[in-house]
């Protein structure tokens, strides 16, 4: 049974440098998965090179076991892989509701009930289904950001430092969605500057440097991995 | 010394692709060396060649002029007025995108043909200025060839100038900013200034092809600067022979003159009633041979290898 | 008073010729991310498809709208498929320029199939109505007919773009291209409908001002630079922005008279442009810089 995703020895990078050298990651259904690591490590690089973002000059991605290294994005959505990245994820001039339309773009059929599902999950987007999405708080993008990913209902779901620049209270209140989405059989791979907290939550984690693994374990066991914490675990 | 046919035609073709090819290395100063699309090209040809006209041609009563200055004062005047023009046109659009710039840039050239058809006090409207001067005239150095070798000359000088700048410090940092512009700007190199003077040595040379085209063709209108004539055949030049080099400048400036002169000769074997639509035929031809070049070579017949400043892996 | 309120309509009939350009300009900015030289030129050809039409089956002047808007929706698609996609693809830097060189091709194309004279779409001078009740101003019917049917059009884009899939599509892609591609949101459909409505708003355009005054080779590509400090004015991207600019440039330019001579109105526009350009380029609603 093959796993969710799996990408192995990913070389690529921006402009002919390649940052990664070699990366692997794995996700099985129901997991979540969170990379770490110092600034410059590649994560993000390496979830935009998965998601087919970036060229990736030497490697494998595999969804479901099938081929999927550097297809187009329109393809990864028809696949049920979404992604959020982190920074300009929104849509500022359409409302809450288009945003999560847009999501959708490629579904067929009466969007209401994924609306729904999303208005569940988040339903401060509920009330503010009108509201232009650029008038909104960091918070509240956020959850628009992930609520339009949502919308195709994906089996992986993949985060771009979805904590970044949000208050503790509203980085808790995004873990626990997040847990919750997995706990609707979502697997998520999410990239995390908030390492402990995210490695609290996590099945698995991988510490990448420099473009290359460092560590991969549980969540658990990197937390209570003393070279682990030196290096990551500040705070 | 009088030519016979032939050998006159020969010497008007290649003086008007001497003074295409000034054009187009000053062009290719703007767009090669900075990347700054100058659609009003049109404009500051037109301002060196009216700055010239009135400062060398005699008294009239319709317009102002009559300073009855010798031809080098007159290229000077041109020179300096289009470097003038650059300066504002460039302060305003040296920080704008490209796009933003081109748009800008059409507008001058539009802003100064409406000035030069509409302030007749100043060039004689559309009527205007005729009985402009070769060199010495009245002696034989006034002469068709005579005024191609000062073409000549002319062209040679400014390939020698915008070369020696290309090579000189202040162009690796114009070849910097086109490599790498975050880089460059955070060397602390100011980026607008340097595009700045890029814009308006650019400039500077436009208005001598100004200048040259009066004395050699004698006459003026604002008909001759339209967008076709004084921009689109420039740019035409400039990519076809291969922009961001020098030499491809000249190049094109040959074998695209080459081509409208050479179409022109074709459309003179049909009857004269269709004079006009021959015209927009040859605008047609022209037109069409640009997109074929942007789409299949758009490096020009002699593409650009600048020197690089750091081997990348391609 | 009676002057100001005459050019005041003189206004805002230019406004809806330049509104229409504008929208098609600006959203073809937003999305494909190029100034297109050439959509004066659609307007040209546009109003003179629209001539040949009315010709072939001698019909009255109106009738050149629809076949005008329905044509250059085709030839801009044409043109997007034919030459602005290969270069897309490979160098979207010299776009601009492949554009500048379409302006000149659709031109001669003009002048080489129906000559370089002055041409009209009806003979005779309409006899404007001469309203007493507001100081004697005088308004041609179909200067009411422009400023209705532009309004017509531009409620049919604001319901396009709010009510459709398609529609919001492309504001989506307009404010934020590669968040569109990652949600699956299909680029050159997109694209595709771009050109459909560019096209058929500048050949609108193209048809107001032939109705208005007359049709000419160069009657767009005179009116090219209005429409982009139109569109400019209002915010790339932003098609209400470019109606809002469409119409002030408008009124600036035909209020200009008042001040300096008439030759000068473009100079109105360019002012006002630059000014924008200096104080604030992402325009008044703050559309894409």
């Amino acid at each position: 049974m093959s796993s969710l995703l799996e990408a192995k020895g990913l070389y690529g990078g921006y402009g002919g440098v390649d940052i990664l050298q070699g990366t692997n990651l794995r996700v099985e259904t129901d997991e979540i998965v969170v990379i770490v690591g110092p600034n410059g490590a590649g994560k993000s690089t390496a979830m935009k090179a998965v998601f087919g973002l970036l060229k990736v000059r030497e490697g494998n991605v595999l969804y479901r076991g099938e081929t999927i290294t550097n297809a187009k994005p329109e393809q990864m959505v028809r696949r049920g892989i979404a992604y959020v990245p982190q920074e300009k994820n929104v849509f500022p001039s359409l409302t809450v509701r288009e945003n999560l339309e847009m999501g959708a773009y490629l579904m067929k059929g009466d969007l209401s009930k994924r609306l729904d599902k999303v208005y569940t999950l988040f339903p401060k987007l509920a009330e503010r289904r009108r509201q232009q999405a650029g008038l909104m708080s960091g918070g509240e993008r956020q959850m628009v950001a992930m609520g339009r990913a949502l919308m195709i209902d994906p089996q992986l779901l993949m985060l771009d430092e979805p904590t970044a620049g949000l208050s503790p209270l509203l980085i808790d209140e995004t873990f626990e969605r997040i847990r919750e989405i997995n706990a609707q059989g979502i697997g998520v791979l999410m990239v995390e500057q908030n390492a402990k907290q995210a490695l609290s939550i996590a099945s698995r984690g991988y510490v990448l440097a420099t473009g290359s693994n460092r560590h991969e374990d549980t969540g658990p066991n990197l937390l209570a991995n003393p070279e682990v914490a030196e290096m990551f675990l500040g705070g | 010394m009088e030519l016979t046919g032939i050998a006159s035609y020969l010497v008007s073709f290649l003086t008007f692709a001497g003074i295409y090819a000034v054009l187009a290395l000053g062009l290719n100063m703007q767009w090669g060396f900075t990347g700054q699309f100058n659609i009003g090209v049109a404009g500051f040809f037109a301002v060196g060649a009216y700055t010239s006209a009135i400062l060398t041609t005699p008294s009239s009563p319709d317009y102002l002029g009559g300073f009855g200055m010798p031809f080098l004062v007159g290229l000077a005047g041109a020179i300096i007025a289009s470097t003038l023009l650059g300066l504002v046109v460039g302060l305003i659009t040296a920080r704008l995108r490209t796009d933003y710039l081109a748009i800008a840039s059409i507008g001058i050239a539009e802003m100064v043909r409406l000035f030069v058809k509409n302030e007749g006090w100043l060039t004689n409207g559309v009527r205007g200025i005729a009985g402009i001067d070769r060199p010495m005239a009245d002696t034989a150095l006034a002469s068709p060839f005579a005024y191609l070798v000062i073409v000549v000359l002319f062209v040679a000088g400014v390939y020698v100038l915008v070369e020696r700048a290309y090579g000189s410090p202040w162009g690796r940092v114009l070849r910097a900013i086109r490599e790498n512009e975050p880089a460059t700007a955070a060397a602390g190199k100011s980026i607008a200034s340097f595009r700045l003077q890029a814009f308006v040595l650019g400039s500077a040379i436009m208005g001598l092809g100004g200048g040259l085209y009066a004395h050699f063709f004698g006459f003026l209108s604002p008909e001759a600067f339209m967008p076709l004539y004084g921009t689109f055949l420039v740019w035409v030049m400039l990519i076809a022979g291969g922009s961001g080099n020098n030499r491809g400048a000249i190049l094109g400036a040959i074998v695209v003159w080459g081509v409208w002169s050479g179409t022109a000769l074709l459309t003179d074997l049909l009857p004269t009633e269709h004079a006009t639509q021959a015209a927009a035929l040859r605008v047609l031809l022209i037109g069409v041979l640009l997109q074929v070049i942007l789409v299949l070579r758009p490096e020009g017949i002699l593409p650009e290898k600048p020197p690089r400043l750091t081997s990348r892996k391609r | 008073m009676s002057d100001i309120l005459q050019l005041l309509v003189y206004g805002l009939v230019l406004g809806s010729v330049l509104a229409m350009g504008a929208i098609g300009v600006s959203m073809i900015f937003g999305i494909l991310r190029f100034a297109h030289f050439a959509h004066g030129d659609f307007m040209t050809l546009g109003a003179y498809l629209g001539l040949a039409f009315i010709s072939a089956f001698g019909l009255s002047s109106w009738w050149a709208l629809p076949a005008a808007m329905v044509g250059m929706a085709v030839v801009a698609v044409f043109i997007d498929q034919v030459l602005y996609r290969r270069i897309r693809r490979t160098q979207p830097v010299i776009l601009l320029i492949a554009s500048f060189g379409m302006a000149l091709i659709l031109r001669s194309l003009v002048q080489l199939i129906w000559g370089s004279d002055n041409q009209t779409y009806a003979s005779g001078i309409q006899f404007p109505w001469r309203l007493d009740w507001l100081g004697g101003l005088r308004l041609k019917p179909d200067h009411l007919w422009i400023m209705l049917i532009s309004l017509g059009l531009v409620a049919g884009v604001h319901l396009f773009l709010t009510h459709t899939r398609l529609g919001k599509a492309m504001r989506a892609m307009s404010d934020n291209m590669d968040l569109a591609l990652i949600s699956g949101i299909p680029a050159e459909r997109v694209i595709m409908v771009t050109w459909v409505i560019g096209g058929a708003l500048a050949a609108a355009a193209g048809v107001f001002l032939g109705i208005d005054t007359r049709l000419h080779p160069v009657m767009g590509w005179t009116t090219l630079l209005p429409v982009f400090a139109a569109a400019i004015l209002g915010g790339i991207g932003r098609p209400y922005g470019a109606i809002a600019g469409g119409m002030i440039i408008g009124v600036s330019m035909e209020m200009s008279t008042l001040l300096i001579p008439a030759a000068y109105k473009p100079a109105v526009a360019f002012a006002i442009m630059v000014g924008m350009l200096i104080l604030r380029p992402q325009g008044i609603f703050k559309g894409t810089v």
